[in-house]
Order: structure tokens, then C-alpha cells, then sequence
């Protein structure tokens, strides 16, 4: 197994702690002038994706976590399991319930998705920034209001429920940014 | 990121590091201390294991060399002060290899001075009087605080420092919980960690303090305490929570020296570290006779980075690592 010392932790590195795979976000190098040093890490589980603070003495390795971000093609949802496919090889992975985790309420049939593979197996999926839904549930709005002040709310085909203005209707595509969970515009089919 | 050639510091701080090089020598100056150098590279090196030195060949043939670069003057200036030399200070690198972050360039300034006929107490003394000239302009209001090491660990943790009970200091720990199997049996591990983590980030703000009397376990080069030997003679200055310094009543017994050096040298090998020599020309002036002295070691740059208010010490220094 490979294995990375304290001197090589950054950022983004990828390491295993108390048996889960973690993410390094912040390392600090802590050093009285005549004693032992420390590395004081923010890490973040990339399982449960609660953020912990651990100190390691310099010099110390850690077990590196075999994890990768794979571009996948969302293909359906079986009931239990939902499927992707890695476009070039074709490639098919499932994840669970934990792996799709609150991606689940912006996956689209054929969008574009970053999947993070543990040990090859589906760990957690990230949907594109952007994604365009249809709206299948909303207040009726008035016509003519192109303001957009106040807004609505409005359920997507995917689940999802955005804020949205007033002027838009059922059977609409918007265009929703996934990070903010916020309306960016319609789509003109 | 790819490096620029341009200076990281700013031209403010490059200024204010010029003032605060000509301040310092004026109150040298004043006070009759000699400004000395010493080698940067050097024969020999410390055997301190929590310090990694950088080595290079010297081609001298038909006998290569490995010099390294000084991880402190300390060695040198004692040399000196053995000769007769009297009070001397110098403002020099010092480089420390592994050694980078927000506090940490490999290599950084150093001012070291030693005065001969000081006690440590009068040495704390003229480290704040120091440090108050200096600091004045940008905190008027800082005030000087001297604390037992102790007492201090006391007030923030409850535990004793002096005496180690490994279930104790566990069940303080309780947020850390990598601290049991990191430290183990290791009082001075379980107090640098501590320290580190529960207590330095906790000191008054805009003071001076002035730690003293630390555990025997961590007396590096000084002297133990006559009366309690359980501690020794040593202080670290601290500002904001951020170390600038350490200073020793210094250590003059060269057989007890040479002891310390040879208990260093085999937790060296036990850990698997580099082997390294002892300085034995620094011995060979201890034997001959170091005066009665203390002396202490202060970090420019971070010195800087509190004069100037700067929160990481690339801020201050023109080529830090990352671009040097």
C-alpha cells in the first residue's frame, strides 16, 4: 500500500484515517524551537463527510487512500441502486443510497456526473454545476410579471425544489445552479 | 502556482526589516556587546533529534568533506566566549531542513546574543527591554509577563507538567484523541504536544511572557536549576501566542554536555535518524572553560511578522522558500 509522510501533506490529498478515506484540506506545520514537530490537519471524511482536526508528528506516514474522481454518464435508477457509465469504456458502476447521498435531487437521465471511486467502488457522486430540469409542479403565476420579485417555489422531474420567479410555468425548463441549489434562468427549447 | 520572480514582502516590510537590523544594533552597540559571525558552514553539527540539518560536500581534495549549514550559531559564539571574547551577539542565518509553514521557512534570521556574568534573570530582562524598543511603534500598549512553565501548564490544563501520569494528562486530552498513541510513555512528546496544542494559544494578548523554568526533561543546552533540579535553567519568549525565542543559563559542564550529546546521539539511532558527530572542537572549549553566561536566540522574521503585523512569514521575507 502506498503510503505518504506528513512532509508531503497538502491540500486534496487523499488518506486513510481510522479505516476511512479522507481528504486532507488544511495542514499546519507546528514546531516549538526545541521539541518535537506536529502537523496539525483538517481533514475531511470523505464517507460521512464530517470535518475533523487530527495532529500527526511530523515525519509520521499515513496509509495513502486509493480514491478518484471519474467523469460518468448517469444512465436510470432501478429502485435500489443507481447506475452510471463511464462514457469511453462503457464501464457501468452502481452506487447506493450513501453514495448518491443529496445528488439524488439533481440527477437527470444522461448528464454528465463526477463520480469519486473508493477502492473502485462508487463512494460519492457530484452532479454538474448546472443542470436543466423540467418543472412539473408550481403555483400558477401571473401573467406578465417578469419581474421576478418574491418568487416560488417549483418541484423539478428530478425531485428538487428551487426558488423560482413568478412568471414561470409548469412544463418549463430552468436552468439551476447544483452548487447554490439556485435558478439561473429558462432554457429556450 | 508557478513561482514569480518578484519579492514576496512588500517594499514596507523590507523597510521596516532595515530599521529593525539598525535598532538592534544600536542597543548593541550601546550596551558594549560585540557583533561577531560565525560560519554558516560548519564541521559539525548539533545532535538535537527534533532538528534535520542540510549537508553538502566541500571538494577538497584528496579529502571530500561534509559540511553542514548551521542549524544555530550557538556552538560557534560559545567558542568564542571560551577564547575571551566577552559579551557578543550576531544577527545570522539558520537553516532547518523539513521545516516550511506558516510560522517555518527553512531559512530564516536569527539574532543570538550572550552575556557574560548575566543570570537568567537579568537576561529576561534586557530580552523585553529589547523587544519593547522594538515594538513600541506598532504595539504601544504591550506589556512583559514572566510565568513559571509550571504554573502555566497548571492554569490551562490542571496537570502537573514536572510530574508525568500518562492517565491524567490521557483524560485531559480527551478532544485528542490521537494523543495517547502518539505520545505514548513520553513526557517530554505529552508536553510539547500539550504545550503546543492547549496552552501557547492561550497566553495574554499584547504581552511579553516570558516562560521560565523549564521541565529538566527539556533542558536542551542549559544549566539545571541548582536548587531544583527537576527544572531547568531556560525561558522561551512568546508574543501572541507565536515562540520567538529561547534562552539558556548556559550549560558549562562539558562532561555533562558531552553526556547530553551522547543520550541525543543514541535516541538518534534508536529512531533510525541520521548519525551525526559530536562537535568535538566546541567540547574541546568547553573543557578549557565557557564563562558564566546566558544566552538566547530570538527569530527575526516572526519578530518581523508581529512588527509589521504580518500573519505568515513569507509576508516578510523577500524570497521565501516557495520562490527563493
Amino acid at each position: 500500500m502506498a503510503t505518504y509522510s506528513t512532509n508531503e501533506f497538502k491540500g486534496g490529498l487523499k488518506i486513510m484515517l481510522d479505516n476511512d478515506p479522507c481528504s486532507i484540506i488544511e495542514n499546519e506545520f507546528v514546531k516549538p524551537g526545541k521539541g518535537q514537530a506536529f502537523n496539525r490537519v483538517k481533514i475531511r471524511n470523505l464517507k460521512t463527510g464530517r470535518v475533523i482536526e487530527r495532529t500527526f508528528k511530523s515525519g509520521d506516514t499515513v496509509e495513502s487512500a486509493d480514491v478518484v474522481d471519474v467523469e460518468m454518464q448517469y444512465l436510470y435508477n432501478d429502485g435500489e441502486f443507481w447506475h452510471f457509465m463511464v462514457p469511453d469504456t462503457y464501464e457501468q458502476y452502481q452506487a447506493d443510497k450513501n453514495a448518491v447521498a443529496d445528488a439524488v435531487k439533481w440527477l437527470k437521465e444522461q448528464d454528465i456526473c463526477t463520480m469519486t471511486l473508493w477502492n473502485d467502488s462508487p463512494l460519492s457522486v457530484t452532479p454538474p454545476n448546472f443542470v436543466e430540469l423540467t418543472i412539473t409542479e408550481t403555483d400558477p403565476g401571473l401573467k406578465g410579471d417578469t419581474s421576478g420579485g418574491g418568487g416560488k417555489p417549483a418541484t423539478l422531474e428530478s425531485g428538487a425544489v428551487v426558488r423560482v420567479p413568478l412568471f414561470v410555468q409548469i412544463g418549463e425548463m430552468i436552468r439551476v445552479d447544483t452548487r447554490t441549489g439556485e435558478y439561473v434562468s429558462r432554457v429556450k427549447e | 502556482m508557478k513561482p514569480s520572480w518578484r519579492p514576496v514582502a512588500d517594499i514596507r516590510q523590507l523597510r521596516q526589516r532595515a530599521q529593525l537590523l539598525a535598532a538592534i544594533r544600536r542597543f548593541f552597540a550601546e550596551r558594549e556587546v560585540l557583533e561577531v559571525e560565525t560560519p554558516l558552514l560548519c564541521r559539525a553539527t548539533g545532535t538535537d533529534p527534533n532538528l534535520d540539518f542540510f549537508s553538502s560536500r566541500f571538494h577538497s581534495p584528496p579529502n571530500p568533506q561534509t559540511l553542514f549549514l548551521q542549524t544555530s550559531p550557538e556552538f560557534a559564539m560559545k567558542r568564542l566566549l571560551a577564547a575571551g571574547s566577552g559579551s557578543i551577539y550576531q544577527i545570522c542565518k539558520a537553516f532547518r531542513n523539513g521545516e516550511a509553514g506558516r510560522f517555518h521557512n527553512p531559512e530564516f534570521t536569527i539574532l543570538e546574543w550572550y552575556r557574560v556574568g548575566f543570570t537568567l534573570q537579568q537576561l529576561m530582562d534586557e530580552v523585553a527591554e529589547l523587544l519593547l524598543g522594538l515594538l513600541a511603534p506598532k504595539l504601544p500598549h504591550l506589556s512583559v509577563r514572566r510565568i513559571g512553565y509550571q504554573q502555566l501548564f497548571k492554569r490551562h490544563t490542571g496537570l502537573d507538567a514536572l510530574c508525568f501520569n500518562r492517565q491524567a494528562y490521557r483524560e485531559y486530552a480527551v478532544d485528542y484523541p490521537e494523543a495517547d498513541g502518539m505520545c505514548g510513555e513520553d513526557h517530554a512528546l505529552w508536553l510539547d504536544f500539550l504545550f503546543s496544542h492547549c496552552v501557547q494559544n492561550r497566553m495574554p494578548e499584547d504581552t511579553i511572557c516570558l516562560v521560565h523554568g523549564y521541565p529538566a526533561i527539556q533542558s536542551s543546552l542549559a544549566r539545571l536549576n541548582s536548587d531544583d533540579t527537576r527544572v531547568a535553567e531556560r525561558f522561551e519568549v512568546f508574543i501572541n501566542g507565536m515562540e520567538l525565542g529561547n534562552g539558556f543559563f548556559e550549560l558549562s559542564d562539558a562532561d555533562e554536555q558531552e553526556a547530553r550529546f551522547d543520550r541525543e546521539i543514541a535516541r538518534r539511532r534508536r529512531q533510525a535518524l541520521p548519525d551525526v558527530a559530536k562537535d568535538r572542537l566546541f567540547l574541546a572549549a568547553l573543557r578549557s572553560g565557557l564563562p558564566e553566561c546566558s544566552g538566547v536566540a530570538i527569530g527575526l522574521d516572526r519578530l518581523l511578522m508581529i512588527a509589521t503585523g504580518c500573519e505568515e512569514i513569507a509576508e516578510v521575507l523577500a524570497f521565501p522558500v516557495g520562490n527563493a
